[in-house]
């Protein structure tokens, strides 16, 4: 039984990496660049979520909605000043930036919040379920966050495979200029990517910080990271990808945790990268080039 | 009547002066040529029409008006459809895709339906293969999927961008008998190859490039019977 709750925490913990690691791989795979600021999008939000439900008592629901409204707006902002004018610069520049970025964040919250560990209080507010007589006890949050990671998963499918918008970031992550040719306007579907992206990153930090109610400035820095092997692990680019990564390495930190050591669980964790690194780089869903010549 | 009309177009590549004053104009029911060797800037005059390179200085008129300052993804919705050199379809998309993404400026569910009705009524083959992966393709049929993806957005100027580029011969005729089909249809276009003998052929108006400029402009007929262009683009 010790063994299927550590698992359900482990597939908790997974769909808040699944679902920051959705905003790395869109970002990746259509303006191809690893948007290093993302973990702390998420902060930014969590931190915003927290003045609306523990300091203003706002409703949880309302908080989350305005938490992920507030990351979608600071998401455009940051593709618009600090990424949008390096279009065409070689990607270290951009890599570059996007660790400024991150810092800028960091030190913005440290500024307006700072270094005391704000204590949240968890947006989900229903009794745990109990399973088995009471063997095995499954977190309300837990729940609510695999059912909401579920849900985004087929949301995002659906918008990609059946809007016209998403046909245009299918087309976009694989040719710029052929997409202009379309009509496409590219510029502006890298800032709807973005958008979407961080929209995802409210999400996660509210969740996240329901989870392990502790907030800091470095809240998003451990995470953002973790999503970010999740994103390659699934193959970047990928969207059932950043979902599969996602899983695999939240449980594989959750049972580590409990089986082997605790304080080596992140180790155990970066070391499935570089083994993903060295058996198959693109990722267990990575696009292996399929183009005849 | 005019419909494109090119004035003093110059266009670099940072220090590299790649367009010189190229002047020409396509007028409705014009099948114009430019042909010329390989890095006289046929593809650059294509691509910076069409907003891939940015202008460095010239007047661009379409229908009359200038879109010198607007030549950006939104001129599809104006009716000018680009068939790229090296075809860039969507390799990773199906033939279906490809063609759905050639019509994103319109809304009308029938017309598209329609649209792509006759692109499969031209190219058969592309039907047959409506669910395959387009980089599973070979070269011709790649070739006319961007030529059908093109057509997708109904244009009133198609240019196009060496469509026999790589192809076998039988390819490169069916490729021939398609733009003079769609040039039928009332569709103008303008044509960059280095097939100069095939683009003559079918030309009403031909220009010659060379190193970025304009060296010479007639009646494809003529041209094709000019000792100097015989010697230099016809092998002879």
């Amino acid at each position: 039984m010790d063994f299927l709750t550590y698992l359900v925490s482990g597939l908790s913990l997974g769909s808040i990496y699944a679902i920051i690691a959705l905003g790395y791989t869109m970002v990746y795979g259509i303006a191809k660049m690893l948007n290093f600021a993302h973990g702390d999008v998420l902060m930014i939000g969590a931190y915003i979520s927290f003045v609306f439900i523990n300091q203003l008592g706002l409703d949880p629901i309302l908080s989350l909605l305005l938490a992920c409204i507030s990351c979608t707006i600071i998401g455009i902002v940051i593709e618009r000043i600090a990424y949008k004018p390096l279009r065409g610069a070689n990607s270290l520049s951009v890599l570059i930036t996007a660790i400024g970025v991150s810092y800028f964040l960091q030190n913005i919250a440290l500024l307006i919040f700072g270094a005391n560990t704000k204590s949240y209080k968890s947006i989900v507010s229903l009794p745990p379920l109990h399973l088995f007589d009471g063997n095995l006890n499954i977190s309300s949050e837990s729940i609510v966050t695999i059912l909401l990671c579920i849900i985004i998963m087929i949301a995002l499918t659906t918008f990609i495979n059946k809007t016209k918008m998403g046909q245009a970031m299918l087309a976009v992550s694989e040719d710029r200029s052929a997409s202009t040719l379309m009509g496409i306007n590219v510029n502006g579907t890298i800032a709807m990517t973005f958008a979407i992206g961080s929209f995802l990153a409210g999400i996660a930090g509210v969740l996240l910080c329901s989870a392990y109610p502790t907030l800091t400035p470095t809240t998003g820095a451990m995470p953002g990271i973790k999503a970010f092997v999740a994103a390659v692990i699934g193959g970047i680019g990928s969207i059932p990808g950043a979902f599969i990564g996602g899983l695999i390495l939240g449980v594989l930190e959750n049972l580590s945790k409990a089986y082997i050591s605790a304080q080596l669980s992140d180790a155990i964790v970066f070391s499935l990268l570089i083994i993903m690194l060295l058996v198959k780089p693109s990722g267990i869903l990575g696009k292996t080039s399929i183009e005849k010549v | 009547m005019v419909l494109l009309d090119v004035k003093k177009l110059n266009v670099y590549y940072g220090m590299i002066h790649a367009v010189k004053d190229v002047s020409f104009s396509v007028n409705e029911g014009d099948i114009v040529t430019l042909i010329g060797a390989n890095g006289a800037g046929k593809t650059t005059i294509l691509q910076t029409l069409t907003g891939i390179v940015p202008i460095k200085s010239g007047k661009v008129k379409y229908h009359g008006k200038d879109i010198s300052k607007k030549l950006n993804h939104k001129l599809v919705n104006d009716g000018i459809a680009h068939v790229p050199e090296g075809r860039r379809i969507f390799a990773s998309l199906s033939v279906y895709q490809n063609l759905k993404l050639g019509a994103f400026t319109r809304n009308n569910r029938e017309e598209i339906e329609e649209s792509l009705e006759n692109v499969y009524k031209k190219f058969p083959i592309l039907k047959e293969r409506s669910k395959q992966l387009a980089g599973t393709l070979s070269g011709g049929e790649q070739q006319m999927l961007a030529v059908g993806r093109a057509l997708m957005s109904k244009p009133k100027l198609l240019f196009l961008d060496e469509p026999s580029m790589g192809l076998s011969p039988i390819y490169v005729n069916t490729i021939f008998d398609i733009i003079e089909e769609v040039h039928k249809e009332g569709v103008s276009i303008l044509l960059v190859e280095q097939n100069a003998k095939k683009a003559l052929s079918i030309a009403t108006k031909a220009y010659v490039l060379e190193t970025g400029k304009i060296v010479k402009e007639g009646n494809p007929k003529e041209l094709l019977d000019d000792p100097a262009i015989k010697a230099s683009y016809l092998g002879e």
